[in-house]
């Protein structure tokens, strides 16, 4: 039962990454990367991570995919990568690249260490997540709002319009 | 309950999609997107190592490379931004002046 959820889910989670790297039109990349961003959520459901399931659909699935469609309403109307494309031979070389990465990747992770035989109960809910980010990352989890503010300020300072 | 190798190898699948697309677009939004994708698989390993090890770091670890991201899609989209209007191009092959 999880098995056969497991397989559809990733299924759709291939198809659509390759479906955001091979498709031409820059908004049907886009809401493939949505279907992916939503097929990894699920699983997160299914890895007991319920918080960051919802973080995920909430930040990348909404925040992030606006600021993009948004981005590609105004460089490329409704453009598509056509005609010949001077690169192409080279372009070629990247699947056996791609190859090349995945192999040992795979071998490596496949392989990868087995946990204590029985977990130790994994403490999931938001509840767990919540008191460690504010007990032993609450510096780490500080940081991260002057990281936020920073890239505001500096996002309003890379858009302002210079004249002249 | 499916075992975690399962969800590492679709975390390396993922993220070789992701670098192959980076290699063969040529539009930098979409480029960024692949690179999006890959964050996003090496997140999905990250939560598989916490259910591995049964503790939640790995999940605040996630959470937090969520939040970098957050922060480096606004900037990066900002840069094509100003790269698009200076060339008025979006394409990685025209923009090409730190090339030698």
């Amino acid at each position: 039962m999880g098995a056969v959820a497991f397989v559809i889910i990733a299924g759709i989670a291939v198809g659509s990454a390759l479906g955001l790297a091979f498709k031409r039109n820059a908004i049907h990349a886009a809401l493939f990367l949505v279907v992916n961003l939503g097929a990894v959520a699920v699983l997160y459901l299914t890895l007991g991570a319920q918080f960051l399931a919802v973080a995920q659909i909430a930040v990348y699935a909404g925040a992030i995919m606006v600021l993009f469609l948004f981005a590609i309403f105004v460089l490329i109307p409704g453009k598509e990568e056509t005609g010949p494309d001077p690169r192409r031979s080279y372009r070629i070389l990247a699947l056996p690249v791609g190859g090349a990465l995945l192999a040992p990747l795979a071998i490596v992770l496949a392989a990868a260490p087995r946990g204590p035989a029985t977990p130790a109960a994994a403490p999931d809910g938001v509840e767990s997540i919540a008191r460690l980010l504010f007990t032993d990352y609450l510096f780490p989890f500080e940081v991260t709002s002057v990281l936020l503010l920073a890239a505001m300020v500096g996002v309003l300072l890379l858009s302002r319009r210079r004249e002249g | 309950m499916v075992p975690e190798s399962w969800y590492l190898t679709l975390s390396a699948v993922l993220f070789a999609i992701g670098s192959v697309g980076v290699l063969v677009r040529k539009n930098a939004l979409v480029i960024f997107m692949s690179v999006e994708l890959q964050l996003n698989a090496v997140n999905l390993a990250l939560v598989a190592f916490s259910r591995l090890h049964g503790n939640l770091n790995g999940q605040v670890l996630a959470f937090f490379s969520m939040v970098v991201a957050a922060a480096e899609v606004v900037v990066g989209l900002a840069i094509i931004v100003n790269v698009y209007r200076r060339m008025h191009t979006a394409n990685v092959d025209d923009a090409s002046l730190l090339r030698w």
